[in-house]
């Protein structure tokens, strides 16, 4: 593809908090089919940049323009209509706890018009099994299942009406090294199987490895650099350095290059 | 692109080869019409499937064609799928190799055998239930002791913070409570009473109603829902969040720093408030027998003095104890059961106040079974 589909523009993006400015002046792009990493410090607002396009949260200025509709400006159907285009999986999966696995996966699936209860269930059973849970997950409810059971539960509702666009925030975070692999490889498999465009932020170095096409790196109030893992290495700024060449990077670049997994460095 | 909902799904037929003509779209929003078009052409052993003219598979899409192949193979007939595009191809491989084999439920028997076990179960959770807040009846009492021990381990800013959260402010709502009690048991009991000009009696009515009955065990019901509630609410949270299991990591002792504190409290203030009750109810019948009446405050003080005797206090106020030790035990004890999930939380809480209240109303019967024996 030589000129890739713009999914998610936006331009002048300024979040604040009181005295406190997030975003200030953020511009950033993503292309139809990628999985685009956001990373950054702590309080740099990755999760507040994913909820502003997500629409959760209402930036003080600038645009968010998802599939070519002005997310600001959009009216209330517009708006819905686009809402079931994208998933967002929230950290803690935010799962409802009164309601099974399946119910939970339903639940998207209930605002689509005459859609047959029967084919509903089991379209929730395949989402449930494509999230590499068992079966018989479908029947318990979220108090019930283990941190990455949640999330796995999470991803499959918000796959559940096979959105264009998924969000996750923090995908791996608090998953054991294992169970944030084999992650790593679900999001890869369902994003190359579905099509989807994945915006995922993380900490992790691991996973920003294993799936990310490309990296957006948010620090002083924007995004000061995105691109391959291989221009983030090139990247001089003293944050973006330290993190692509501190020790846990190098670790996990170390790893990579032992198995062969990291071609382009 | 336009969005998928609009896409709508379309079935034709080519009259030269014969092969079924899929094109639109073929998403969750158009699969049960899709299912209704495609389950039509059951008649024919050999199904030819076009789908280059699809615009759009979503799973939902990719789930029907798989499970109508599988369901035309297990009749014997065949699905053949061509002109898929490569996208399309791998979604419909994905699918297949993740649809989910149900596994067998094992039913639930409905058998008298199944029911007899379900109320057995139900008996021995209350067994242990019971038996459960006996061991932290022990354990507070315990705690009780060894902080006489050794004072030094006693908390008593807890204490005095925990008299003032379920005392000094509950007095208000016990007051209001009591006072209307009594103002209804006079204006009733006047409208009886009238009928065999035996209208005075109704401060015997009040009198030994209120010290007797009504007065302690409406206020432990008042304490049983706001405190009760309170203390799982407070307990619960810390363990929710893991502080409990901090603080025994610390080598502090959750059931002398959390328990101790709460139920001596309750221990200490609950007699207190019944006494208020008991006072603001004879104020109520007595305002309620002036207006209603015309027993003057002064006539209902004489006949107060000389016809109640100061036992029908004694009765009342003894209980009091006995309800705070059965509010705080209960609610302690709830509050440890909660688990790391806020919907447990709730859960616990309205059970505390339930089996609290209930289990003050069935001391209060056995307390008013004992004191008919004795002849009190």
């Amino acid at each position: 593809m030589s000129t890739p589909e713009v999914v998610i523009a936006l331009r002048g993006i300024r979040n604040q908090f009181g005295k406190q400015v997030v975003h200030d002046d953020l511009d950033l792009d993503v292309y139809r089919g990628e999985i685009l990493g956001v990373v950054g410090g702590s309080g740099t607002g990755k999760s507040v940049l994913l909820r502003t396009i997500a629409g959760l949260q209402r930036p003080r200025a600038g645009s968010v323009n998802v599939l070519g509709i002005d997310v600001l400006t959009a009216d209330e159907d517009t708006r819905t209509a686009l809402e079931n285009r994208w998933g967002v999986m929230f950290q803690d999966g935010a799962l409802f706890s009164s309601l099974t696995v399946r119910e939970n996966v339903e639940v998207p699936m209930r605002a689509v018009e005459g859609l047959d209860p029967g084919i509903r269930n089991a379209l929730a059973d395949l989402k449930i099994s494509m999230v590499g849970l068992n079966y018989s997950a479908g029947d318990k409810y979220p108090s019930e299942l283990s941190g990455g059971m949640r999330k796995r539960a999470g991803l499959a509702r918000a796959l559940a009406l096979d959105p264009e666009i998924l969000f996750l925030d923090e995908p791996t975070a608090g998953l054991d090294p294992i169970g944030a692999a084999a992650f790593d490889q679900l999001i890869r498999a369902l994003s190359r199987a579905m099509g989807l465009t994945v915006f995922l932020v993380t900490h992790d170095l691991d996973t920003l490895h294993a799936t990310c096409d490309r990296i957006a790196v948010l620090a002083e109030k924007k995004v000061l650099v995105s691109g391959t893992m291989k221009d983030m290495l090139d990247v001089d700024h003293p944050w973006v350095h330290e993190y692509f060449h501190g020790p846990r990077a190098r670790a996990a670049f170390s790893e990579k290059r032992a198995t062969g997994l990291m071609k382009d460095d | 692109m336009t969005s998928a909902a609009n896409v709508p799904f379309l079935l034709t037929r080519d009259s030269a080869t014969g092969a079924a003509i899929a094109s639109g779209g073929l998403t969750v929003y158009t699969v049960t019409k899709a299912r209704e078009a495609l389950g039509r052409l059951t008649s024919e052993g050999a199904l030819r499937l076009e789908l280059s003219g699809l615009e759009r598979l979503d799973t939902a899409g990719a789930w029907l064609l798989v499970t109508l192949k599988q369901e035309r193979a297990a009749k014997g007939q065949t699905l053949t799928i061509e002109g898929a595009s490569a996208e399309a191809m791998s979604l419909l491989q994905s699918v297949e190799r993740a649809l989910p084999e149900p596994e067998a439920v094992p039913a639930e028997g409905l058998s008298i055998a199944a029911l007899l076990e379900k109320v057995g179960r139900r008996m021995a959770t209350a067994g242990n239930y019971l038996l459960a807040l006996l061991g932290y009846l022990g354990i507070f009492l315990h705690r009780l002791y060894r902080s006489i021990l050794h004072p030094s381990q006693f908390r008593m800013t807890a204490l005095v913070h925990h008299c003032e959260e379920v005392g000094v402010k509950a007095v208000p709502i016990v007051a209001l409570m009591a006072f209307l009690i009594g103002v209804v048991l006079a204006f009733q009991g006047s409208v009886q009473l009238r009928q065999f000009g035996a209208e005075v009696f109704v401060v015997d009515l009040v009198a030994i109603s209120i010290l007797r009955e009504l007065g302690i065990l409406l206020t432990s019901i008042i304490v049983a829902g706001r405190t009760a509630s309170a203390f799982t609410a407070a307990i619960g949270s810390m363990k929710m969040r893991e502080e409990i299991d901090a603080m025994r990591t610390f080598g502090i002792d959750p059931a002398m720093s959390l328990f101790v504190p709460r139920i001596l409290a309750l221990l200490i203030v609950l007699p207190i408030l019944g006494l208020i009750a008991n006072v603001a109810g004879l104020v109520g019948g007595g305002l309620m027998a002036w207006i209603d009446l015309g027993i003057s405050p002064e006539m209902f003080r004489t006949r107060l003095v000389e016809g109640t005797s100061v036992e029908h206090v004694f009765v009342g106020l003894v209980k009091a104890p006995v309800f705070a030790l059965i509010i705080g035990v209960v609610g302690c004890h709830a509050g440890m059961q909660v688990q790391s999930n806020a919907e447990s939380l709730g859960r616990m809480t309205s059970n505390a106040v339930v089996a609290s209240i209930f289990a003050v109303i069935v001391a209060d019967a056995i307390f008013s079974i004992f004191f008919a024996r004795i002849g009190i």
